[in-house]
């Protein structure tokens, strides 16, 4: 009971933060006047003036859409270069070494695409410059770039007849500038003040209360803490779904989440920008209604998500129980599968950690997956191969939702005797192609990639456990990367060339021909013409459209991985039951 | 055989096209002549279906050869079932082209080679060459007299006539055809019954309307429409999302063998079944049959229409342009008073009339002998006993008659009866002008009575609304449609029939410009926009609306602005036509839904049927209860050949329409098709897996 209470209490302020934020969000991305706009108007224009942008162009969507591409090829060429020569340059009191070609590769396109997948311990691998110059650098630009494409699709979407969605330079700057880095600067002074470290100082060597034996032995007597400037990227970490965490640990780290309350705020910032961008559509398109609509669609697949995983995690395993690892009964505590869980965080907040974070293609983690009941760890696993709709990534996840509520206009649409149309605009071959593209890509890279991983003998030397746990191993590492997510089911080493090549392909590939194919549409869209609503027109924005949206993402879905979550969580859990 | 005859039997032909053995045998036989490559390869979905089964059929002849994954017997069979799914598709598309094929035989009948008499000009009628009307040439000019077929499309130049266009238009009363104007349009293949017409050939041997009607309803001109094409794209991507999640459960399942130390359960053969399952072919395969059926209904409302996006667009018209007459008000008028003018009495009045219509067979002619019966007990005499010789209605004249004992009584519009008293020496008094106009004013037509050469009166002819119209327009107003009366009509008049027939707006003194000008109001509003028309100063307005039905009785120029043809001209078919256009669109999404609900079953069917050895937990799934891996395999793609068979009904008849608004219509659809297509798979595989084990098969 009282664990529901806490869910109820996770979910009201997440929605109550996220409403006036979406309104907020709505002026920003029209330009207007905010109550920040005095201070930071100045910055603005100073960048625009830096980087020579004419504010006033209104580009095409194929310049759109060269300016995107081309602004992540230069990002991402950058940081290879920062994780490879990182010896060279400053803020790197541990003189730890640059790292190979393929780890440099796959980090950089982990945090340009906003996947955040870490083949890496942060605090064992990379030095404070390359954590604060390369990745807090992009875990602003890849969720404003995200941003900046979605208000490209909301203009397309909007604009009768005309050719131009907007200009994809000032849509970046002004994302990052109202509304990444004041949020920013909030949450992290916030977590400065729970106990989040945040400095230059070099890792501390102290000595342990009581000295531990190794099993050959050996006495251990001091530890090494690490040490950084991490609540600030912790802060964007969470705000602009990126998870990659600045310890190995992720926030089940001490100095990344020390306490309830910092876990709070953190828990919170996951999710607010993509809730509140399903009311910046709302306001955007002149009818509040559709984003009430798309959220809503949203929301019930995560608490679906939320009540399957909660349920069986509270629940535990015959298993757990009978070898007395685990105390299900809740007499002396709280009960549940503790394993794998923080025990200042308990299950409950555990659960909704983890599924707010592979709902959100955040990736951060609080507790590892890998111990998580069968079922309980398929739903953050099914999550992410829905294509990390169910609010998704910061701007990406209600674009792929939208590709989606096409996609289900046109079915339903037909249904009803009309050719289908999706907020007036007419939907043809062309925006059907460009949203199958969306749709796709997710099943399509996590198809390939496990597909072929599964083929080769050197995945079963990656994996912790054998059987049906493992493939569950290997399964969620393509799925992390297919989905843009980026959370580590853990028990898997994912530091080898092909791994980190073909996982970088895969993030590199869900990403961008997504995020093309929306900018498409939206140019497509921008130029036709309005169609009248009359009480022949499918309604967007009911109870029914709501639900069959919800089908639609789910049957997806459901086609292209039934087999393969029979292979693994299914199969663990039925020889469970047995 | 008579012209009628033909006609009737050419409708009987297409609506019994699934009972008629022969379409049945030519459609079997169309079944495996469309199993060319070149054929296949237009249906993406079906196309991963036959590589499928030539596949398998591969894999038999290798396992033959002791290169097996599984007994060769199973082999076989899945290949077979396999082909049989491709010629089930290939049988849909043929029985529907059959209806459309039937028909155009019939055309063909009516397009046989006559002789032309050609002539240099209209002036020279008595120059005449013959020759063969396939050697016709556009601008060329031909006289056609009584009895005569015209030989191709064309304007008549001089001349008035009647002319016969059953051939056509099934219709069997005559219609007149005159040199200028709205009615000066003939088609080849019709026949003139009186007097003659000089016509000017307007097109070239081989693109008359009548070539175009056979290419039209035998589908050889049809291509794929935009929706179709967007639909394709849908039912292409899944099928690639299926090939990868076959291809990837052949190495997931190898992995999981090898971990559990076994060898890899899943055959290429049960995976190649496995796909066939997965891949949309219900739909695959009733997509062309649905779109070849939608028209050929259009065609049985003996409406023509010019492309498959017409019909499509039909579906999305939200604002219907009605004319009045004919749509809203009988076309015919009915007498509903006798208003005598100088001085005459009503008696006599109505007497006149009452004579002058007694060989008067239009519905008019019979309102007034009604009238007169009942108002002043006239009753009808015989003309026999009178002598009386009858005088018809012609284009000419424009009035029509009786001449008895000396005497003789005419009646007709206005303008004509006055020209008409004018050259007996009467004259036109302003009293009855008054009237006229009085009458005209109300939205009714004065038809004027003159006995000789002296007026009698006015006899008042009447908008009569059809029966039922109010309730039809308030079942198009629930479906989203607007329904907009145009008339020729004073506004007063126009708003007063409005009212009473309960359309949502009118457009009144509608002149050409008037209806273009709407049409593209609406337009700018986002609104699609149907009309019928007929004459050449439609052409603009058909040009612009958005779906555009010609009248068949038009002319030339409005045929082509529009891009359907109403064979019967009736202007009540915009209705119907988009009734076709939407049910057609709610089959191709309801069966698409069908489709993709089956997969579920199928999943559920095939998946735990699969790794049951090597996780005997997963029987748990096997919630159908199968026999076995073989079995569960084999029924499934059984049921997904039958479902095409089963469905080709519902494909060409569509599914059921109603006037009811979208989500009403979602709602039923979707717990049809939707929920059922969940549903029924599940019974339908275990009913066929107890039968295949209980004939022992398995």
């Amino acid at each position: 009971m009282n664990s529901v209470l806490q869910y109820g209490l996770y979910i009201a302020i997440l929605v109550l933060l996220a409403i006036p934020l979406g309104g907020y969000i709505a002026k920003v991305m029209r330009g207007e006047k905010v109550f920040l706009t005095r201070v930071l108007a100045p910055c603005e224009r100073g960048v625009y003036r830096l980087l020579r942008v004419k504010q006033e162009e209104d580009m095409g969507w194929k310049k759109y859409a060269g300016c995107a591409l081309l602004f992540s090829a230069i990002c991402l060429a950058v940081l290879m270069v920062l994780h490879m020569i990182q010896n060279l340059l400053p803020l790197n009191p541990e003189g730890l070494p640059g790292t190979s070609w393929h780890l440099a590769f796959n980090t950089a396109a982990s945090f340009v695409t906003n996947t955040n997948w870490q083949a890496y311990s942060g605090e064992a691998t990379l030095s404070y410059f390359t954590q604060m110059m390369g990745l807090t650098v992009q875990n602003f630009v890849s969720a404003a770039v995200g941003m900046a494409v979605l208000f490209a699709l909301i203009r397309g979407l909007t604009r009768v007849k005309q050719n131009g969605i907007g200009n994809f330079w000032t849509d970046v700057t002004r994302s990052i500038l109202y509304i990444l880095i004041p949020l920013s600067i909030l949450v992290s002074l916030a977590l400065i003040s729970q106990g989040v470290v945040q400095n230059f100082t070099p890792y501390e060597t102290v000595t342990l209360v009581e000295p531990i034996a190794l099993e050959n032995g050996t006495q251990v007597t001091q530890q090494i803490v690490p040490m950084g400037p991490a609540a600030s990227q912790v802060a964007i970490k969470q705000l602009g779904t990126n998870g990659g965490g600045f310890f190995g640990a992720n926030s089940a780290h001490p100095f990344e989440n020390p306490t309830p309350l910092s876990n709070l705020m953190e828990m919170i910032s996951i999710l607010v920008i993509p809730v509140a961008l399903c009311f910046t559509f709302g306001k955007c398109v002149n009818d509040k209604k559709q984003g009430v609509a798309i959220f809503l669609a949203m929301m019930i697949i995560l608490l679906g998500a939320l009540t399957v995983t909660a349920v069986q995690e509270q629940g535990g395993t015959a298993q757990l129980e009978q070898d007395g690892a685990v105390d299900i009964r809740g007499e002396n505590q709280a009960g549940g599968n503790m394993e794998g869980k923080e025990a200042r965080f308990g299950i409950a907040t555990s659960v909704t950690w983890t599924v707010f974070t592979t709902s959100a293609s955040n990736g951060s983690v609080n507790s590892m997956l890998d111990s998580y009941t069968p079922i309980g760890g398929m739903i953050p696993l099914l999550l992410m191969e829905l294509g990390e709709v169910a609010f998704g990534g910061v701007g990406c996840g209600l674009y792929g939702m939208l590709a989606f509520a096409i996609l289900t206009v046109f079915i339903a649409g037909l249904m009803v005797g009309r050719t289908p149309e999706y907020l007036g605009k007419k939907i043809e071959p062309y925006e059907m192609r460009m949203a199958m593209l969306i749709c796709l890509a997710t099943p399509v890279a996590i198809l390939i990639g496990s597909g072929i991983a599964a083929f080769l003998p050197q995945t079963a030397q990656s994996l912790n456990n054998s059987g049906a746990h493992g493939f569950s191993e290997m399964l969620y590492a393509y799925s992390s990367a297919g989905g843009n997510n980026g959370s580590a089911f853990a028990g898997f080493n994912a530091n080898t060339p092909f791994f980190n090549v073909s996982l970088g392909l895969s993030m590199l590939f869900v990403r961008f021909v997504p995020m093309v194919a929306a900018l498409a549409i939206a140019g497509s869209m921008a130029r036709k013409k309005k169609v009248a609503v009359s009480a022949g027109t499918l309604s967007t924005s009911n109870a029914m459209f709501i639900g069959l949206l919800i089908g639609i993402v789910l049957l997806v879905g459901a086609l292209s991985f039934f087999p393969a979550l029979s292979l693994g969580p299914i199969a663990e859990f039925v020889q469970g039951m047995a | 055989m008579e012209l009628k005859e033909r006609v009737s039997q050419m409708q009987e032909k297409s609506k019994s096209a699934f009972a008629d053995g022969n379409m049945m045998a030519r459609a079997m036989k169309d079944a495996f002549v469309k199993l060319a490559p070149r054929t296949q390869a237009k249906n993406p979905v079906m196309l991963l279906v036959y590589i499928s089964a030539i596949l398998t059929t591969g894999l038999y002849f290798l396992s033959l050869f002791g290169i097996r994954d599984q007994r060769p017997g199973y082999i076989i069979g899945v290949a077979i079932v396999l082909w049989f799914t491709v010629l089930f598709a290939n049988f849909a598309e043929a029985i529907a082209e059959g209806r459309g094929k039937a028909q155009a035989d019939t055309l063909r009948a009516a397009k046989r080679d006559v002789e032309a008499h050609k002539i240099p000009s209209a002036g020279q009628k008595d120059a005449i060459t013959v020759i063969p009307s396939a050697k016709l040439k556009k601008g060329d000019i031909v006289i056609v007299k009584s009895g005569e077929q015209v030989p191709g499309d064309g304007e008549v130049i001089e001349g008035a006539a009647s002319v016969d266009e059953s051939a056509i238009t099934g219709e069997s009363a005559p219609v007149i055809r005159e040199s200028g104007g709205d009615r000066s349009a003939v088609t080849g293949g019709t026949t003139v019954i009186s007097d003659w017409l000089v016509i000017q050939i307007t097109s070239e041997a081989g693109e008359s309307f009548l070539d175009k009607m056979i290419a039209m309803v035998e589908g050889a001109a049809r291509k794929k429409t935009p929706n179709e094409i967007a639909l394709q794209i849908l039912l292409v991507a899944l099928s690639i999302i299926f090939v990868l999640v076959t291809v990837s459960l052949f190495t997931y399942s190898d992995f999981s063998a090898k971990q559990a130390g076994m060898s890899n359960p899943s055959s290429i053969t049960s995976l190649v079944a496995l796909l066939v399952c997965l891949a949309p072919t219900t739909i695959g395969a009733l997509l062309s049959a649905i779109g070849i059926a939608g028209m050929s209904r259009l065609n049985q409302a003996n409406v023509l229409a010019m492309s498959g996006r017409a019909i499509e667009a039909a579906g999305d018209v939200d604002i219907l342009l009605l004319d009045k007459t004919g749509t809203i008000t009988l076309g015919n008028r009915q007498a509903s008073e006798f208003i005598p003018v100088d001085g005459v009495s009503p008696e006599e009045l109505a007497d006149a009339a009452q004579l002058s219509s007694l060989a008067d067979e239009t519905p008019e002619g019979r309102s007034i002998v009604v009238l007169a019966k009942e108002k002043f007990g006239i009753r009808g005499r015989s003309m026999s006993d009178l002598n009386i010789e009858f005088i018809p209605f012609t284009a000419k004249s424009r009035m029509s008659g009786v001449n008895y004992n000396g005497n003789e009584i005419r009646k007709g519009a206005a303008d004509a009866i006055q020209e008409y008293v004018a050259e007996q020496g009467g004259s036109f008094s302003a009293q009855c002008e008054e009237v006229v106009k009085a009458i005209a004013n109300q939205g009714g037509t004065p038809l004027v009575v003159a006995k000789n050469r002296k007026l009698l009166g006015v006899i008042y002819l009447k908008d009569i609304i059809k029966q039922g119209v109010k309730e039809k327009f308030a079942d198009l107003r629930k479906m989203g449609i607007k329904t907009i009366m145009i008339t020729g009509d004073n506004p007063l008049t126009a708003a007063a029939i409005a009212a009473e027939a309960g359309v949502d707006d009118f457009l009144a003194e509608a002149t050409p410009e008037g209806k273009l000008k709407l049409i593209r109001d609406y337009q700018a509003k986002g609104h699609l926009v149907a009309m019928t028309g007929d004459g050449t100063n439609d052409a603009p307005a058909l040009a612009q609306a958005d779906v555009a039905v010609a009248m068949n009785s038009g002319t030339q120029a409005a045929k082509e602005a529009g891009n359907m043809v109403d064979l019967d001209s009736s202007p009540t078919k915009l209705i119907d036509i988009v009734r076709i256009g939407k049910q057609l669109l709610m089959t191709r999404g309801s069966l698409t839904t069908f489709s993709i609900a089956n997969d579920v079953a199928k999943y559920f069917a095939i998946i735990p049927a699969l790794f049951m050895a090597v996780y005997p937990g997963l029987s748990a799934l096997n919630i159908m209860g199968l026999h076995s891996a073989e079995s569960a395999i084999f029924s499934a793609i059984l049921y997904n050949a039958l479902i095409i068979i089963a469905l080709i009904p519902l494909a060409l008849r569509g599914v059921k329409y109603r006037e009811v608004p979208a989500s009403k219509l979602l709602s039923r659809n979707l717990l049809v098709y939707g929920v059922g297509g969940m549903v029924i798979p599940f019974i339908a595989i275990k009913l066929i897996d107890m039968i295949l084990v209980g004939i022992g098969l398995f």
